[in-house]
């Protein structure tokens, strides 16, 4: 290999650029150098040589004036008129060890056209410099960009066909439509659209009752009151509230490397629930969420929900174990910027935190006044970094103290209060005295007590707002100039009244404000793009949290202008958005396929028919269990992270952590969401990653899914009860082949379909009536406790030994051991666990020997383990497994079985 | 709630654990089941050329590992150590005082490759390694560059690079999967393994290796033996069968239908392919899983290797830590620790089965790291996408060589392989033009590589 010898650090052949830029240069050299000299080196030089792009490799940039002139670490790129003093032109002759570009020598006539613009004296148009320190960004320019621009109304456009809109969404989407010549397909079925429409509003099916009432009434206003009636549900809220926790990324952890649980976040996601049910006016919904805190109020009650709504600044990911307390708050404060203004905005400014944003005109500057908003303002989030000797994380002098509220509300309320005074003081006492083991200890009695019930997760003002120097390359000890207390500038034009913001104040109140002006280009659009997103399955910006310029463009802009400006006018009622989108005709097409519209445009940008949908986890599992009744809707329950070990770190491993999707009976936004840590059910069917805004969901087709469905016992056990509710309703077959398929699939089967149900209910009955149920009952019997001893032994148990541990188990639970559900019936102790003592029983007999109290210890946590993941796995409804008694009972459970593993169930027309 | 079913939830509830493999009778009538999925996109398809690798074991260490203190010994790096660099490596560094190796090199095998202390039993099989020392990618950002390394695109959602295989090639095994994914970094999520807009077929499995864990959940079912499911599987099928003549949407009821057959046949492969009580204590021991620091890439490592006699096609192993910011020297032995022994493993077993030649062994993470350490303060390292290494081993690469080099700041500057070259040679050893690999999506044909790739010729034996 030759090697070129390295002196760029010996020495440095920088002279001071002597070459002043000449005057301006003449028309012919410019032309010269746009036609044969730019284009060459844009092509070939900038990626690695840009000042703009940041990619000064050796310290050179091509794409300014005088950074070619000034050249690198090796000397002059390009001296005006003296080619052989032009390190450039060695470069490009591949003469030197600099051969330049790297991938392969440019054509002599290019070389040629460099030799002779230096001879004409380099001229060179293009701006000066791009200095690394200064901001080369324009914000008057990026102004003109068309989501920095206010939404305006504007007339609705005319349409040919005058007879197909039924309002103004309808004609600014058929306007879109006609000006590409495609024309919308039918509408939709009147059962595939209660379907939608009931899905899209409440996360459930219609029922029965619903479906036929909706069949049977044929009137014009029908349809509406179905919308309305679902606007009114408080489902409705438990739906849409989930969308907006996809996009806070809310969590009841905090994740990252100490997954410590947050026991009060469900406050805020309760709040939000509300909030969607109430139809609260966006705009103050926004504010409450940044400023709740500062914001009046009428009454203590509106008081305390203020206060909770800044839970929505406290939930996000943080590493607790940070070294660096400066790093760590300004990552705080970085996590604040990122959920505020991907969520709100749709912008990512996060991305200026180490230099100027590369794709938007948002300058690290901004990110720094923003910085200083956030900064002035105290996270509490109940967890404290880097506990000293072992002193726990949770702290409660670290949440938001809610207005007016007691601390314990019952009767040993004083006890209570007392032992936590007690306790704290003696935690102090041993941090003092760095006694680890006594902190430990005081520590976990602390987290053993209730929470107060006074505590949210919250923000308030900092004791003293910071002006934030900015943090060069984002390092928090690297300062640079300091900057105001701001806001995104390119979002309001110079002369725009923006709120001042007070020295004692962290500008939070006033960024709330800002953010919901009317003249604010982003916030409603953001908001009715993500509604329009939610209810079509796509945004009219399909990147519905980047409005940026990487992100997509709008295919339609007129529309979500349209929606912003009604959304705003409407008083930022969600509802009312909601409304006149679904009774739309646009909503109500059909999902059917039009080749030639097809050909012009296969992505359905233009809205000429219905996105056909997938459910999501939630939805999957609420129907299933709505379907079997076992759904409890009404009281929010409580959250069982309430009540967690507050200084219990969440591995997989915690004893803390159930299978809630499948043995909790509440609507599935109730479940806990714990970070890193994505349950069986939800992560299967695309649930998103909770650390982030995401207010798109990934749509993926698993085998791991179809497993889910046609394995697990949550699908079985609910398949048995919704059967044998439907056996107690319907004694003809028909009858009940046709309530099934209208509760899973809101429609009647064919008569084909019919008639296949009923065969294959005969078949199933038939074939259970034979030997083959007890067959499998034992089978599954001896399987299960195969799996038992391989778990315990950590090995496969020879024949013999299963031969013996069957008969040592016989002997004592006489007949449970032909059955899967008897054995397991007598494994399990009251308590849920297994018994121990038995299992011990049934080891030893099949190794033929005793086990020793060294042993011991080790074993009875693999089998304790072992039955514990199984438990999680769904295994402790999973005792219904075995086939039903009644074979008719199990042949109807296998149909339920058998539509909720069929597609139609999990898409959506 | 009727008394009826509040007394089965509160049965349900205290009863115990799932059943065991059910004895699955009547295997043979099943064959004959299986053979009715005739248009089943997963089976073999002839590559474009004569093929040097029949699979790929890609075994993606997240984090960006360094290459100074592992297989990148850099004469210039050592010679200018305690130097300040001015390069300005990602955005926003200003450079640093350049850091020595923090560990020894020595060389390895008859080619006398040098490799560090912190992967002493991999060094042992250098004349099999090829280490790319020039490579370079686009991002200095971890979940960028994740996902850039797994689909080529940073900007849009695409296929990833195990997709593309598959659909380039089908698999051998229509029993498992033909894209298996372990413990995949949560950084980028299903974008590292997704299909995007190629049939949802071709999406990765993802399997988690831990401890305690089924690798893959609910792989048995407790109530039906195998005949008893067939029967109700064909029910379901009829069922989407009906969906598919009523709608226009095929191509995502097809998923759905392919998704059932595979995960119908995944219920006998899975635990047979996964159990490993049948490989020997030597084995065992061997691939480290006999010790708490390596079992858990041990197994991943041993799972590889069974699956790809089983005739997987893309099998990616996943290991995170290495984003060594500081405490470089003790975090790096901890996570080479994890895994050098494991490899090493994987290539002995590999070769010794006589399947090293046809089985293509990438290593790598989404970028390096600077040459230059994080602060004056810390033993770390910084980000670098314009130089790092990755290195291949077996499927019709050169071993016992090293193909390009960084200069003293960490940039690659001689024979750099950029990732798009990277992927078009990973194609290449499969049999399969990264040109003539496309997939016309919205009017337009998409590729791994899009306009880019260049088949690193010079490393293939």
């Amino acid at each position: 290999m030759s090697r070129v010898p390295t002196v760029w650090f010996a020495a440095c052949l920088l002279v001071v650029a002597a070459v002043a830029a000449s005057a301006a240069p003449s028309p012919e050299g410019v032309e010269f150098f746009e036609n044969k000299i730019r284009p060459v080196l844009a092509k070939n030089c900038y990626t690695c040589h840009s000042a703009e792009a940041k990619t000064r490799m050796g310290g050179l940039s091509l794409d300014t004036r005088d950074g070619i002139l000034e050249g690198g670490q090796r000397g002059h790129a390009v001296v005006p008129s003296d080619v052989e003093a032009s390190l450039i032109l060695g470069a490009l002759r591949y003469e030197g060890g600099l051969k330049m570009p790297p991938m392969g020598k440019l054509p002599d006539e290019v070389v040629q056209d460099f030799a002779t613009w230096i001879e004409m004296g380099a001229p060179d148009p293009r701006e000066a410099n791009v200095s690394p320190q200064e901001s080369s960004i324009d914000l008057e320019q990026g102004r003109r960009y068309w989501a920095f621009q206010a939404p305006r109304a504007r007339a609705l456009p005319a349409v040919r066909d005058l007879a197909w809109p039924r309002g103004a969404v309808d004609q600014l989407v058929l306007a879109a439509l006609e000006d590409r010549d495609l024309r919308p397909v039918p509408d939709a079925s009147r059962e595939d659209l209660l379907r939608r429409v009931t899905y899209d509003l409440t996360g459930l099916p219609p029922t029965v009752t619903e479906m036929e009432a909706f069949m049977a009434d044929r009137s014009e206003g029908a349809y509406s009151e179905v919308v309305e009636r679902l606007l009114e549900s408080d489902r409705f809220g438990e739906r849409w509230g989930r969308h907006w926790l996809d996009v806070v990324r809310y969590s009841d952890t905090i994740g990252r490397t100490r997954n410590l649980p947050f026991p009060m976040a469900w406050r805020y996601r309760d709040y939000v629930i509300q909030a969607f049910n109430s139809d609260k006016p966006f705009d103050r919904f926004v504010q409450e969420q940044i400023a709740g805190d500062l914001l009046p109020y009428n009454s203590p009650q509106e008081r305390i929900e203020k206060q909770i709504a800044t839970g929505f600044l406290a939930l996000g990911a943080h590493d607790l174990n940070e070294p660096d307390p400066k790093q760590f708050d300004m990552d705080v404060a970085d996590e604040m910027i990122n959920v505020t203004t991907r969520s709100m905005l749709a912008l990512s400014v996060g991305c200026a935190r180490c230099h100027d944003h590369k794709f938007d005109p948002i300058p690290t500057k901004d990110y720094y006044a923003l910085a200083g908003v956030f900064r002035s303002t105290e996270l509490r989030n109940g967890l404290r970094r880097r506990p000293r000797f072992n002193a726990g994380y949770f702290r409660v002098q670290k949440m938001v103290e809610l207005d007016g509220v007691p601390d314990y509300s019952t009767a040993d309320a004083p006890k209570l209060r007392a032992e936590r005074a007690r306790l704290w003081g003696e935690l102090q006492a041993a941090e003092e005295k760095r006694d680890r083991v006594e902190c430990r200890k005081f520590a976990r009695e602390l987290s053993k007590l209730p929470v107060p019930e006074n505590l949210a997760m919250g923000v308030v003002e900092a004791a003293k707002p910071e002006t934030i120097r900015v943090n060069i390359g984002g390092d928090p000890h690297t300062l640079g100039d300091p900057v105001d207390r701001g806001f995104v500038q390119v979002l309001y034009p110079p002369e725009a009244e923006i709120p001042e913001i007070g020295p004692d104040q962290s500008g939070r109140l006033q960024f709330a404000e800002w953010l919901t002006r009317s003249d604010n280009p982003l916030t409603a659009r953001v908001m009715a793009n993500r509604v329009w997103h939610q209810l079509t399955g796509k945004g009219i910006v399909a990147t519905v949290d980047n409005f940026g310029s990487t992100g997509r463009q709008p295919t339609n802009q007129a529309l979500l202008d349209y929606l912003a400006v009604r959304f705003m006018d409407s008083g930022w009622s969600v509802k009312s958005l909601i409304r006149e989108v679904v009774l739309s005709r646009t909503y109500r097409l059909s999902t059917q396929l039009d080749g030639s519209n097809f050909a012009k445009d296969p992505d359905n940008d233009l809205n000429w028919r219905a996105n056909i949908r997938r459910l999501e986890a939630e939805s999957v599992r609420d129907s299933v269990l709505f379907v079997s009744g076992v759904l409890e809707l009404g009281e929010t329950p409580l959250s069982p992270v309430a009540s967690f070990d507050r200084s219990q770190i969440l591995n997989p491993g915690n004893r803390q952590l159930r299978a809630w999707e499948f043995d909790d009976p509440h609507r599935s936004v109730f479940v806990p969401v714990v970070r890193n840590l994505a349950s069986r059910m939800f992560e299967a069917f695309d649930f998103p990653e909770p650390s982030e805004t995401h207010g798109v969901r990934d749509v993926t087709t698993s085998p791991s899914q179809a497993l889910l469905l046609m394995n697990g016992a949550f699908i079985r056990s609910n398949a048995l009860i919704a059967a044998e509710r439907l056996m107690a309703a319907h004694a003809r077959d028909r009858d009940r082949a046709r309530h099934a398929f209208r509760q899973v699939l809101s429609r009647d089967p064919s008569a084909a379909e019919e008639d296949r149900a009923l065969k294959r209910v005969r078949e199933i009955a038939r074939a259970l009536g034979s030997d083959e149920a007890k067959s499998a009952d034992r089978a599954a019997a001896r399987a299960w406790l195969e799996q038992m001893l391989a778990a315990t032994l950590e090995r496969k148990p020879a024949p013999n030994e299963l031969s013996a541990a069957l008969k040592s188990f016989a002997s004592s639970e006489p007949g449970a051991a032909d059955s899967a559900v008897a054995m397991g019936s007598a494994f399990a102790d009251t308590k849920g666990g297994i018994r121990a003592d038995l299992a011990q029983q049934v080891v030893e007999a099949a190794l033929g020997r005793r086990i020793d109290s060294t042993e011991r210890p080790q074993m009875r946590k693999r089998m304790r383990d072992w039955y514990t993941s199984q438990a999680g796995a769904g295994g402790a409804d999973s005792l219904m497994l075995a086939a039903s008694a009644d074979p008719v009972h199990e042949a109807w459970t296998r149909i339920y079985h058998a539509l909720y593993n069929s597609a139609e169930f999990r898409f959506r027309n | 709630m009727s008394a009826i079913i509040q007394n089965r939830r509160g049965f349900l509830r205290h009863a115990a654990a799932g059943f065991g493999y059910t004895a699955f009778a009547g295997l043979a009538a099943l064959e004959s089941l299986n053979a009715k999925g005739s248009q089943n996109p997963l089976l073999p398809k002839a590559p474009h050329f004569e093929p040097k690798a029949k699979r790929v074991i890609f075994l993606f260490m997240q984090g960006a590992p360094t290459q100074h203190d592992t297989f990148d010994y850099n004469p210039d790096v050592v010679k200018y150590a305690g130097k300040q660099s001015e390069m300005e490596l990602s955005i926003g560094t200003q450079g640093g005082k350049i850091l020595a190796p923090v560990f020894d090199y020595q060389p390895g095998g008859e080619s006398g490759l040098l490799i560090s202390d912190a992967f002493p039993h991999l060094r042992k099989h250098a004349d099999e390694l090829c280490l790319l020392n020039g490579m370079h990618t686009d991002s200095p950002a971890h979940p960028q560059a994740t996902i850039f390394t797994h689909t080529g695109s940073i900007t849009f959602v695409r296929p990833s690079i195990g997709s593309w295989t598959v659909y380039g090639l089908g698999t051998e095994n229509q029993d498992l999967p033909g894209f298996v994914t372990m413990n995949p970094p949560p950084v980028g999520g299903s974008a590292l393994y997704g299909s995007a807009f190629l049939p949802a077929s071709y999406q990765g499995t993802r399997l988690n290796i831990a401890d305690g864990q089924e690798p893959v959940q609910n792989i048995r079912n407790a109530t039906m033996n195998l005949e008893a499911q067939r029967r109700q599987l064909d029910y379901v099928q009829a069922l989407n069968r009906g969906l598919l003549d009523r709608t226009d949407q095929d191509d995502q009821v097809e998923g759905v239908i392919q998704s059932y057959e595979l995960a119908f046949r995944m219920q006998s492969a899975v635990p047979e392919a996964m159990d490993l009580s049948s490989e020997p204590e030597s084995v065992r021991e061997m691939y480290g899983l006999n010790a708490k620091e390596t079992r858990t890439f041990g197994t991943q490592c041993l799972l590889a290797r069974r699956m790809a006699e089983k005739g997987v096609r893309f099998i990616e192993l996943g290991h995170r830590g290495w984003d060594h910011h500081n405490n470089l020297r003790k975090r790096l032995s901890d996570t080479a620790g994890a895994t050098d022994k494991p490899i090493a493993a994987l290539i002995a077993d590999l070769k010794q089965r006589g399947m090293l030649d046809e089985t293509l062994i990438v290593w790598g993470g989404e970028f390096g790291r600077s040459s230059y350490e994080q602060n004056d303060q810390s033993d770390g390292r910084r980000h670098n996408n314009r130089g790092y290494t990755m290195w291949m081993a077996g499927g019709g690469i050169k071993g016992g060589m090293r193909f390009g080099r960084c200069d003293e700041h960490g940039v690659a500057v001689e024979d750099r392989v950029h990732l798009h070259d990277l992927h078009a040679t990973m194609l290449h050893q499969l049999g399969l033009d990264h040109t003539k690999l496309t997939y016309r999506y919205a009017g337009r044909d998409f590729r791994l590589t899009d306009v880019h790739g260049r088949v690193v010729n010079e490393i293939i034996a």
